[in-house]
């Protein structure tokens, strides 16, 4: 399973995991009645201690991500339209969430941000898209 | 959770010296605890009360609810144990190191043994002296787990290693807990080896136990933050919360405990404004804890 755990960013190793495997579902990369690896070998893959991978299991389970199935391991559950639908949304709000840190940053407000998006919505569909820092190079050459 | 090591209210000192200062540690079966502490912290000490290598001069060491000074052979049996200095017996070939090691082990387990020197591609007729560092590690590490030890201790087991045997090192310690449900102590000077290792941490400075409990339970409730001020500051700012500030100016980066709000007002109180937040990881709360770089300023 293609999971990387970052030790810089200060997130908890287990809810990297739950994250990233919650994203993996979402994308379609691990599939509905697809196994997941045993305990054991994703702690080795990850060197990570095994309890943490419970955990990660645990909390996915809970929320109804993944099952277990009696002594036969540990499998992605169906209904993922739902729940990728609720994933979409976090992955978007995430974005949404570093722009408006970066836009307050420039000193543009959120009205602005909604403004700018309608318009680069408008010159996308129009076919006439221009490349955003061109549009604004030509505005400062006037 | 059974309980596999209690300590209470240990104290030792070498001459004037307190090396362990009333130190409270317990362990519960299949979990994996990381000791964190400066060099000289206390920590090798700690571990040899574990092993009965130290007598207690006051407060009780127990494991396996037994005193390992009164009942050596009662603890050591169940015992696994990698030294810092991996001191083996030099003119032993490592077949032989195998086979005496097995002789205070009843539950000795020869194709385990077996299969974890073919894995290191150890030479069983080699000597001791004769392997590299890297080998020695592989070879301590064998004949510390090849008995499948209820507990299994690693002091400073990735001290001056490689990546590939600091591998070998971290599946031993996966595989203790994961195919056994068994006990891992381990210390590391490494912290983020202890925090993807770790289930519970305890950290140790000057003899003393700072700051003990599990993994995440430590790390709630201390954050990092960017900090941006309108006026510059040669020295860190009072910040209220604050355990260590580095940067420069008008831009530092803050550990901080509490709550995230109180600290905002705090920064704002002082003219300026946090611009991120995250979780700090396990590193920059043992330095803030260390208090090792409260007053270092770098000029940006």
């Amino acid at each position: 399973m293609d999971i990387t755990i970052n030790m810089a960013d200060g997130v908890p190793i287990y809810r990297q995991i739950v994250n990233q495997v919650k994203y993996l579902v979402a994308s379609g990369l691990l599939q509905p009645d697809e196994e997941l690896p045993p305990i054991r070998t994703l702690a080795l893959q990850l060197k990570v201690t095994p309890n943490t991978i419970v955990k990660a299991y645990g909390e996915l389970e809970i929320s109804g991500v993944i099952h277990k199935r009696r002594g036969a391991g540990t499998y992605v559950s169906e209904g993922r339209q739902q729940m990728a639908r609720r994933e979409r949304q976090r992955i978007i709000e995430q974005r949404i969430d570093a722009l408006l840190a970066e836009a307050h940053q420039l000193n543009f407000t959120a009205d602005d941000i909604l403004q700018m998006v309608r318009e680069r919505r408008a010159a996308m569909e129009s076919g006439t898209s221009v490349e955003p820092t061109e549009v604004r190079r030509s505005e400062w050459d006037k | 959770m059974g309980q596999i090591v209690d300590v209470n209210d240990l104290s030792r000192s070498f001459g004037p010296k307190n090396a362990l200062d009333h130190v409270s540690f317990s362990a519960g079966d299949g979990q994996v605890f990381g000791l964190v502490g400066a060099n000289g912290a206390g920590k090798t000490t700690l571990l040899k009360h574990l092993l009965g290598l130290l007598r207690a001069q006051s407060g009780s060491v127990r494991v396996f609810g037994r005193d390992p000074v009164r009942d050596p052979v009662g603890v050591l049996s169940r015992v696994g144990y990698l030294s810092e200095e991996r001191d083996l017996p030099e003119w032993m070939r490592v077949d032989e190191l195998m086979s005496y090691t097995q002789a205070f082990h009843p539950t000795w387990d020869a194709s385990y043994a077996r299969q974890l020197l073919e894995t290191f591609a150890l030479d069983p007729s080699r000597k001791v002296k004769e392997l590299s560092k890297g080998m020695r590690a592989q070879a301590g590490l064998v004949a510390a787990v090849a008995h499948r030890p209820e507990l299994l201790i690693l002091d400073e087991p990735s001290s001056g290693l490689d990546a590939v045997v600091r591998r070998d090192i971290l599946d031993a310690i996966v595989r203790t807990v994961a195919d056994d449900g068994r006990t891992v102590i381990f210390s590391s000077h490494l912290l983020d080896e202890v925090e993807r290792m770790s289930d519970h941490v305890t950290m140790i400075h000057n003899g003393r136990v700072t700051l003990s409990g599990p993994l995440d339970d430590v790390r709630r409730g201390y954050q990092r933050s960017r900090v941006r001020f309108v006026e510059s500051f040669d020295h860190p700012p009072a910040l209220e919360a604050a355990l260590a500030m580095e940067g420069g100016g008008r831009t530092w980066n803050v550990v901080h405990s509490g709550s995230l709000e109180q600290f905002r007002h705090s920064v704002l109180a002082l003219g300026g404004e946090v611009v991120e937040s995250r979780d700090a990881t396990l590193e920059e709360i043992f330095l803030a804890r260390a208090g090792r770089n409260r007053q270092q300023v770098e000029v940006a």
